[in-house]
């Protein structure tokens, strides 16, 4: 750690949060468990990533650490550091800046001030060197609107910082960048918090991205979904700088990935895309060309028809919460097989890849209904039908037992996705029906 | 809302220029001489309003030229006060009703039905009611005007500032509650500002809805008590009676500049500096424009003596920590099991509601004359749907026409939006005159007037659906030589409708309220009337038959609100659907 000549304060827990769990939704039938005992401790001089897949409840977690919420079960306690230390509370960075549009720069940067009855002058002071700390000085009258995304990001960043807060929560605060502004925010931010100017004592993040999480944390927890939990905690002992084509950096990558893909050997009863799950099993809306040209990829040189997830991320520009799904969509159809970082094309896939439009629809739609129980039984009701029809409603409310509104809609979408490609049953969305009838 | 001084510079800088730029310049005087004017003006308008009653029908309302200036401006006040009404109306009921969700479930089933029922046939009851009052005094019927023109203005503005409340964007609701904002701050930097853009245009809107109610609720006459208050809708009553048709043009001039001067002067500047609210990260494209808001933003001294407003509005006592946790939500079966209790208590205190109508109108009269009042109601709503298509046939062609071709867009626009402003019913009786001198046949002659004034809401609707059709699809259909009938069919059609609805829907509900005064209409001791539910209200009104008119009311807002559900509801939601750009 770079921190060491940085002035050693005391080991003491600014956040811990025990046995969490959260649950959304309505009462009574389908809610979301978002959270399941979760415990986690954050130390001062410390950066802790909470990285997973999208749907694991990080920012829910972050939420709760925030006050934006109150979990439903367990508790958290946020501390003040000790002593004479000036620095309080958290303040949160936002994926999506949440900039109030109407104010300008500086008074976005004033408002937190502003709600805390700072006087005026004294707000105006600490918002400037806020704003000349993060690197926007000449920026202070623009509105939000006159600045790229990540001009935007720092002032979200400044408005944080400025209140000195002991604790600094970011939740995917790169994520809405693009590649460039998001690694020259990083370098920044990593900077400052090296050199020790800013007022914070540890920052909790939370990131999809596998190698900002080991760019920039000390520490990171994996999450898992469904319900979101961590499954893993890895401490990360690089030196800062780091260098992302170092070994050692690719190795913790590859091992996060393979935590990542594992299956759940203690959960036999999840909703989750794991085959065999019946028509309870949510399924991720994946469109059948995204499918096709995953296969035609890894059937093709270099590949061969086997490839090591974080490769094939980094080589097709995929986020793994962006990968992932995909490749579990084709073990489920049995195209493909995952096994701890590698994913191998079965024959049925290597077949598909190189078929013909026809062909690859009828093998689509046998694997379709022999894999996918949800399609499998759709089309059952509608063949068992006298006129071939039958209300999506029916399905959408059978899918509310196993799981929220939002994942029923979602697997449902999946399904009409699938097999109106597979041609084997079709959807009017007007009439909310399905049937079997040909569009003539 | 106080101004915002445009530059914000660093206290040192500010002191070194404090002399030169403290010194009143051009901008700063005439700023000053229109609001000292305005003053002027406000102190007499709410000096006449105190007078006793019987000094105003000793003093009645004039055709001299010379006191319609003033006539004006008494009028253009009583539209600013209500509308005063209607904000801190606004601002009450809708904050409520987004609040609390049991506020909610009355008051936004109230809001829909009031914004759709013929505010005009209250009329007769508030006059009533106000006078009883204020006995004997002009405040009583000031009132009574004031709280009509109230009736049309503010419905729609609680709504839009209703939905802006419900659909504040997730990150800054809760960037707000992270920094521990009060609810009063909160107001200010979140809420207001973000509902700013909304409520501005249907301000505007519920202004120019206002005018067709000012020359309605000026001079009225219940039963045997009639009361014509100085203003521009008395003189045009006045005027109608005498057919003097020269003092009917004065009126109509004098209320063209009245909207233009408020349009200039206040609307305008508004809704540029309302531009800035815009929940949009990215600049507008063509921001809107006003002369007076450049004129306001290059002062130098009055931006001074207001800076101190905000500051007293920000200096409160943030909230403890502890508040901004959200409270922890009552057991959902308890919650609920409340809801149902107020849900019956409201359905018992409507169904009472409805019990004291039925006897009341019961009592004087039969079975048929509720078939008769529906009779009416058929002819009247025929009329309307006649009306609606007609307008539609021949503004819709025109306005796409109009909306493809932005230079035209850019002068018709703006005429077509003080078109729907203008109170069409000041031309009702020239209407009369022809209609009297060639024999027609009232029935079927007198109908065009009931969308005179609002046929314009189709057309700047088209006009501004058919501006935004994405270009691609326009060349997209060129490249494939679309034409004529399919053009119309898959490229106008389909992307102006939602706008067409929003505007249809407007001119259908404007329509049945000007029936009111479109089917009956008085021109030099000449009475025109045309069969159906507009003229039966107007006449049981004049008659002071209170049963008849609640009946009339009452059918009238069963048949708008039976035509919102089975027809403009659907088609919006079709228009939601299916035929969204984006």
């Amino acid at each position: 750690m770079t921190l060491a000549e940085a002035p050693v304060r005391e080991d003491v827990n600014l956040v811990e949060v025990r046995k969490l769990r959260h649950i959304y939704g309505k009462g009574g039938g389908g809610h979301l468990v978002v959270l399941d005992d979760v415990d986690l401790t954050l130390k001062t001089n410390e950066i802790v990533g909470l990285l997973g897949r999208s749907g694991s409840g990080k920012s829910t977690l972050l939420r709760a650490i925030s006050g934006l919420i109150r979990p439903t079960e367990g508790t958290v306690m946020v501390r003040d550091a000790p002593g004479d230390d000036t620095a309080h509370g958290v303040a949160m960075v936002f994926q999506s800046f949440a900039l109030f549009p109407w104010l300008t720069v500086l008074q976005n940067v004033e408002l937190g001030l502003e709600a805390k009855g700072v006087p005026a002058d004294e707000r105006r002071k600490r918002a400037i060197d806020a704003i000349d700390l993060i690197g926007l000085d000449g920026f202070e009258t623009a509105y939000p609107k006159e600045l790229s995304g990540g001009m935007r990001q720092r002032v979200g960043l400044a408005r944080a910082l400025v209140v000195q807060p002991a604790i600094l929560l970011m939740d995917e605060p790169f994520s809405a960048l693009d590649v460039l502004t998001a690694e020259t925010l990083r370098t920044d931010l990593l900077d400052l918090w090296c050199e020790g100017r800013m007022p914070i004592r540890s920052i909790l993040m939370v990131t999809h991205n596998i190698e900002e999480a080991v760019l920039m944390c000390d520490r990171i927890l994996v999450f898992a979904s469904n319900p979101g939990h961590i499954i893993a905690e890895i401490k990360v002992d690089l030196p800062q700088p780091r260098k992302r084509l170092d070994p050692a950096f690719r190795a913790l990558v590859d091992d996060i990935y393979a935590r990542m893909t594992a299956k759940p050997a203690n959960q036999p009863v999840r909703e989750g895309a794991f085959p065999g799950m019946g028509i309870g099993m949510a399924l991720t809306h994946i469109s059948t060309n995204t499918l096709a040209g995953m296969m035609e990829s890894l059937s093709q040189p270099p590949y061969s028809g086997k490839a090591e997830l974080p490769t094939l991320a980094s080589e097709l520009q995929l986020e793994a919460d962006e990968l992932l799904p995909i490749a579990e969509t084709l073990q489920l159809m049995r195209f493909a097989e995952i096994e701890g970082r590698m994913i191998r094309l079965t024959p049925a896939g290597k077949r598909y890849a190189v078929a013909e439009v026809d062909a690859r629809k009828q093998l689509f739609a046998q694997h379709l209904l022999t894999y996918v129980p949800l399609a499998a039984h759709i089309r059952r009701v509608l063949d068992d039908r006298a006129s071939h029809q039958a209300p999506a409603r029916r399905f959408r409310d059978e899918l509310e037992d196993f799981m929220s509104e939002d994942y029923a809609e979602e697997t449902l979408a999946a399904v009409v996705g699938w097999g109106r490609y597979a041609e084997v049953f079709a959807y009017r969305e007007a009439a909310d029906l399905f049937s079997l009838e040909d569009p003539g | 809302m106080a101004f915002q001084s445009p530059e914000r510079m660093s206290p040192a800088l500010l002191v070194r220029f404090a002399r030169r730029r403290l010194a009143p310049n051009r901008a700063d005087l005439m700023t000053l001489f229109l609001i000292a004017g305005l003053a002027v003006l406000i102190a007499h308008g709410a000096q006449q309003m105190g007078r006793p009653l019987s000094q105003l029908s000793m003093a009645p309302v004039s055709l001299d030229i010379a006191r319609l200036p003033g006539y004006a401006v008494l009028t253009t006040l009583r539209m600013f006060v209500a509308l005063f009404f209607s904000l801190l109306f606004t601002f009450v009921a809708a904050t409520l009703a987004a609040k609390s969700h049991k506020a909610e479930l009355v008051i936004i089933p109230a809001l829909d039905i009031l914004q759709s029922v013929p505010v005009l046939g209250f009329l007769t009851f508030t006059v009533t009611f106000f006078m009883g009052l204020f006995p004997g005094q002009e405040l009583g019927v000031e009132a009574a005007a004031i709280f009509a023109i109230f009736t049309a203005q503010a419905w729609n503005m609680a709504f839009s500032f209703y939905q802006s409340l419900k659909t504040l964007p997730g990150d800054l609701d809760e960037a707000a509650r992270q920094f521990g904002l009060s609810p009063w701050r909160r107001f200010w930097r979140l809420e207001l500002p973000f509902a700013t853009p909304a409520l501005v245009w249907n301000t505007m809107m519920s202004m120019s809805g206002a005018w067709f109610f000012v020359v309605a609720s000026e001079a009225i006459t219940v039963g045997k008590t009639s009361v014509a208050l100085p203003g521009i809708g008395s003189w045009l009553a006045v005027a109608t009676n005498r057919g003097d048709t020269r003092a009917v043009i004065w009126a109509v001039g004098a209320m063209a500049v009245v909207i233009l001067l408020y349009d200039q002067l206040l609307f305008r500047p508004i809704v540029a500096w309302a531009d800035k609210f815009r929940f949009e990260q990215t600049a507008s494209q063509d921001p809107p424009t006003s002369w007076f808001y450049d004129l306001l933003r290059h002062m130098r001294l009055l931006p001074r003596l207001f800076r101190s407003v905000p500051n007293t509005l920000t200096h409160l006592p943030p909230l403890p920590r502890a508040m901004i946790r959200t409270p922890r939500p009552l057991d959902p079966r308890l919650s609920r099991a409340l809801d149902w209790l107020w849900l019956g208590v409201v359905i018992l205190g409507a169904i009472g509601g409805a019990w004291l109508v039925v006897r009341y109108v019961g009592e004087t009269l039969k079975p048929h004359d509720v078939i008769q009042a529906l009779g009416y109601g058929v002819l009247t709503l025929i009329r309307v749907l006649v009306l609606i298509a007609i307008a539609s046939l021949i503004w819709v062609p025109i306005g796409v026409w109009i909306g493809l071709r932005p230079v035209w867009t850019e002068r018709i626009q703006p005429v077509a939006q003080f078109f729907a402003a203008f109170p069409a019913n000041v031309l009702f009786p020239i209407a009369v005159g022809v209609i009297v001198a060639l024999h027609l046949s009232p029935d079927i002659w007198l109908s065009p007037l009931m969308i005179l004034g609002t046929q314009w809401y189709i057309l700047f609707n088209v006009i501004a659906g058919a501006s935004v059709l994405p270009t691609d699809l326009k060349e997209a259909a060129s490249i494939f030589h679309v034409r004529r009938w399919q053009w119309w069919r898959d490229v106008a059609l389909p992307g102006i409708f939602p706008y067409y609805v929003t505007g249809a829907l407007t001119a259908s509900g404007g329509s049945w309220n000007a029936s009111i005064v479109a089917e009956v209409v008085n021109w030099n001791h000449t009475k025109v009337e045309a069969a159906g539910l507009g003229s039966y209200i107007a006449d049981a009104t004049t008659n002071g038959d209170y049963p008849r008119v609640a009946l009339g009311i009452a059918v009238m807002s069963v048949f708008v609100i039976l035509l919102n559900r089975i027809l403009w509801r659907p088609l919006y939601g079709f228009a939601a659907r299916r035929l969204r750009l984006d």
